[in-house]
């Protein structure tokens, strides 16, 4: 049975006069992974961070679990709290412990008691494999490890969706395996997940369906095995002839 | 020096009247120049009005004029307040628009994407300022926060034109007694600097302790 959680509609930005996102459609279903690829510029990034009205858009919809975004308020921030986010750049925040960064949500939005709050949090810092540095501060943890708690920040909202926007793109070679192993675990389980990212291995293994991008439209959706050795257009070939030539 | 060691007590009230001025003023500027900066940084658009034109009209006033304004003013329009709440009221306003810029300028600093992770996590527009960039916007701004306090120590000299018997007013009614101005203002310059030297030191001290690790 087929339960779509997040429907994109030609939803169209600009940026000034950039165009960024022309008619993008884009379904994702309970349960899916699904890996979105393409050139720097090609909107991806941009398109992710729509999902839950980052960024706004000048005309199409969105809709979440089929309630379509609001505007800047009270319903957004709610909305928002059902849809997990995991950015480049970590943005853990600073003045609070890796603990306190997983708990603010659920205290602050859920309004969950501290104590399970933390007990919450601990069994989810433990599950990314960073227990140990609960009451560490961001800048005392590596890279992967900070994305792995910004990763268990987003999950401990319960989120019904998770959007990572290149997750791996800031980290050291070594460090981005830890951070995809995290990710590979949670799509196994289960969990709906849209991915903008660079990693073809991660798309291979873990994707559903890959949404290939360029210069703002959405070329090419297509099962991972399928888009990697016959690629539909010719955007596509071209792209993957470039990445993946080494 | 005669004059001062004589006059001591009379000093030392004043340094009190002096720090008591400041205290609450602080205190008061802290909260409206926090409001006034988060209405100048919010998605309202009249709210970022009134925050703008707060800061401009009362910053761009001198301290003397409005103290006379509103001390004379209001008990004109039949509106009386004792000369101390007067000073406090006028002290804190202009003092928060100093506030009021420091915090947007921390708040303006700190990076854009723990606004972003906060939003994303669901909290409210309040609850991002409040919970996550404001905590950070303040460490980022404490040093020149601590300016604006020193500043406001200063300030409050201005009160003695209603006549509120802090240290500068003590320094003037002895002068009028004495006729030794250099002995008498010597006299309070000094007291000044023996409350705003240790604030610096502690604000020194604040920030040390305070400081995010980057």
């Amino acid at each position: 049975m087929v339960e779509p959680l997040v429907v994109a509609t030609k939803v169209n930005k600009w940026f000034g006069p950039l165009h960024v996102l022309k008619d993008v459609d884009l379904t994702v279903e309970k349960g899916e992974v699904v890996v979105v690829l393409g050139p720097s510029g090609s909107g991806k990034s941009t398109l992710c961070r729509t999902l839950n009205r980052l960024e706004p858009i000048h005309s199409g919809t969105i809709e979440i679990d089929g309630v379509g975004l609001p505007e800047e308020g009270k319903a957004l921030a709610k909305l928002r709290s059902d849809v997990g986010m995991v950015f480049q750049s970590f943005n853990l925040f600073a003045h609070k412990t890796v603990l306190q960064n997983v708990t603010l949500g659920p205290e602050k939005v859920r309004k969950m008691p501290r104590r399970e709050a933390r007990e919450r949090a601990m069994a989810l810092l433990e599950r990314v494999g960073i227990a140990e540095k609960a009451d560490r501060y961001p800048a005392e943890l590596s890279g992967g490890q900070q994305q792995r708690a910004a990763i268990a920040r987003a999950l401990a909202m319960d989120p019904k969706v998770m959007l990572f926007d290149e997750p791996t793109s800031a980290l050291d070679p070594e460090m981005i395996k830890e951070v995809l192993d995290v990710m590979l675990e949670l799509a196994h389980e289960g969990t709906t997940m849209i991915v903008v990212s660079h990693e073809m291995g991660f798309a291979r293994s873990a994707a559903r369906r890959v949404a290939f991008m360029d210069e703002g439209r959405i070329v090419e959706v297509a099962p991972p095995e399928q888009f990697f050795h016959d690629p539909e257009s010719a955007r596509a070939r071209d792209f993957l002839g470039k990445v993946l030539a080494h | 020096m005669g004059v001062v060691v004589d006059n001591a007590g009379q000093y030392l009230a004043g340094m009190a009247m002096t720090v008591a001025l400041t205290l609450v003023s602080f205190s008061a500027a802290l909260v409206i120049g926090t409001v006034v900066a988060a209405f100048r940084v919010s998605p309202v658009p009249p709210l970022r009005t009134a925050g703008t034109l707060w800061v401009e009209t009362v910053r761009n006033t001198p301290l003397t004029v409005l103290m006379v304004l509103f001390f004379f003013g209001f008990t004109k329009l039949g509106i009386q307040y004792s000369a101390f709440t007067s000073a406090v009221i006028v002290l804190s306003a202009y003092t928060s628009t100093f506030v009021a810029e420091t915090v947007r300028s921390g708040i303006n600093a700190v990076a854009k994407g723990q606004a972003e992770a906060a939003r994303s996590l669901g909290l409210t527009f309040p609850q991002v300022l409040g919970r996550v960039v404001l905590p950070q916007a303040f460490r980022t701004v404490l040093a020149p926060l601590g300016s604006v306090f020193i500043a406001l120590i200063k300030n409050s000299s201005i009160a003695s034109i209603i006549s509120v018997v802090e240290l500068t007013e003590v320094a003037d009614r002895l002068n009028n007694e004495t006729a030794r101005p250099v002995a008498v203002f010597l006299g309070a310059g000094m007291a000044y600097l023996l409350l705003t030297l240790p604030s610096g030191f502690l604000v020194g001290v604040l920030e040390r302790r305070v400081a995010i690790k980057r």
